[in-house]
């Protein structure tokens, strides 16, 4: 059903609406009180029915897949990585498929459980999310790569599709832990951006805790 | 400075929210109040349903009567308020800020006038609540009613001082809009209350 108070409009045509079926529920009632609750049920069926979603055009076909525009000349990377952001390994990747005029954008989901979500209470989150942002960004930029960060929603799939409306991809790297520990893999992020977007994803997996014993 | 300045005047509210394409806070927020608005009434109503179809009281319960035209004639006061709402958001979205104001003012006198009678009928309409469930539940969905009105005429209240104050604009009148939806909405639950309670 669509919402009949989504904008002025809309309650303004749902108001005519409950007008008429109360003209007919008044008429009904003067002759029989029970026709009067008949007129009353089919008034609500009708507007209910009134309320109902209109198909739309093209519903029920495949969604297209997510695709991106880049100003010719430039790469760019997307990279969605949060508690691995500052690993070696995607650091390496990200040397890999370096290129001169490679930009990198890289995308940390707030880590926020479902009920810090569901409340809204998910400063904590992104606040640490931005202290391991900013720590992968500087040390990107350090190794001269022209990289900037925003955080992201927590869901990772919802975040890369926020950042591909205004980052022009043509890659995305998403950095996870190894399996067994990985959150993300659990929920095969990874096979379903692959599924839903007509990118390039590479998978790189991060084991900061192998990473800081060989450190 | 001067540029700096005229920024900051055009600038409205505090900075926009990071959120997620996924719901915005506009729609959750609407629902959040669509959900408790039908949770609230639906219970009263329910109360409703036991006394009068389930216990079998009699409505009106002799010997009360119901005004019912006076109430018809505050419906047509309440409903005519909705069209003169919608011709004033109708008027500052084509940048006539007069009919913006006279359609909020007309809308706020006659919300003002319609709960003034409705007062004026509880004085005189003979029964309170301590003579029995029929009157209980009339003056529970009447009063609960009127409790949005007045919320509804503060909201009108505001946006009538801000319209003579020109806050809003073509491209600015967001807050006529959302007072437009929440009037058009206690429109809709008082023809309910006043066809529940006032006809069948």
């Amino acid at each position: 059903m669509r919402n009949p108070l989504r904008s002025e409009a809309e309650a303004f045509r749902f108001l005519i609406a409950v007008i008429i079926g109360a003209l007919v529920i008044f008429g009904a009632a003067r002759i029989d009180t029970w026709l009067g609750v008949a007129a009353a049920v089919a008034a609500v069926a009708g507007i209910v029915w009134w309320l109902k979603d209109e198909p739309v055009p093209g519903a029920g076909e495949p969604l297209p897949k997510l695709t991106s525009a880049t100003p010719p000349g430039i790469r760019r990377v997307l990279v969605v990585a949060n508690e691995t952001a500052r690993g070696t390994a995607l650091r390496d990747e990200l040397e890999r498929v370096r290129t001169p005029e490679t930009e990198l954008l890289v995308v940390a989901p707030a880590l926020a459980s479902p009920v810090q979500h569901w409340v809204s209470d998910v400063d904590g989150a992104r606040e640490d999310a931005e202290e391991r942002l900013n720590e992968s960004v500087g040390l990107l930029r350090a190794a001269g790569f022209r990289v900037r960060g925003e955080i992201g929603d927590p869901d990772p799939l919802v975040a890369i599709e926020d950042a591909l409306r205004t980052f022009g991809a043509d890659e995305i790297v998403i950095s996870t832990h190894p399996p067994g520990r990985s959150n993300w893999l659990e929920q095969d992020i990874v096979g379903k951006a692959r599924q839903r977007l007509a990118l390039p994803v590479t998978h790189v997996v991060v084991d900061l805790a192998a990473e800081q014993a060989r450190a | 400075m001067a540029a700096a300045h005229a920024e900051h005047l055009e600038h409205h509210g505090p900075p926009t929210p990071h959120y997620s394409s996924r719901i915005t806070p506009g729609v959750l927020g609407m629902f959040l109040f669509i959900a408790s608005e039908i949770m609230l009434f639906g219970s009263f109503f329910t109360a409703y349903f036991f006394i009068r179809v389930v216990n079998g009281v009699q409505w009106p319960t002799p010997p009360y009567h119901l005004p019912v035209y006076v109430a018809l004639l505050n419906t047509c006061i309440l409903v005519t308020s909705s069209f003169t709402v919608h011709w004033a958001l109708q008027s500052i979205k084509r940048g006539n800020v007069w009919g913006l104001r006279a359609g909020l003012l007309l809308t706020f006198l006659m919300g003002l006038t319609f709960l003034i009678t409705q007062v004026i009928e509880y004085a005189r309409i003979g029964f309170n609540t301590s003579d029995g469930a029929f009157p209980t539940i009339f003056f529970c969905l009447t009063g609960l009613h009127g409790a949005h009105v007045f919320v509804g005429l503060s909201i009108l209240l505001f946006m009538t001082i801000r319209a003579f104050r020109g806050h809003f604009s073509a491209e600015h009148h967001h807050g006529v809009e959302i007072g437009g939806i929440y009037w058009h909405f206690v429109d809709v639950m008082w023809i309910v209350v006043y066809l529940t309670v006032y006809i069948l």
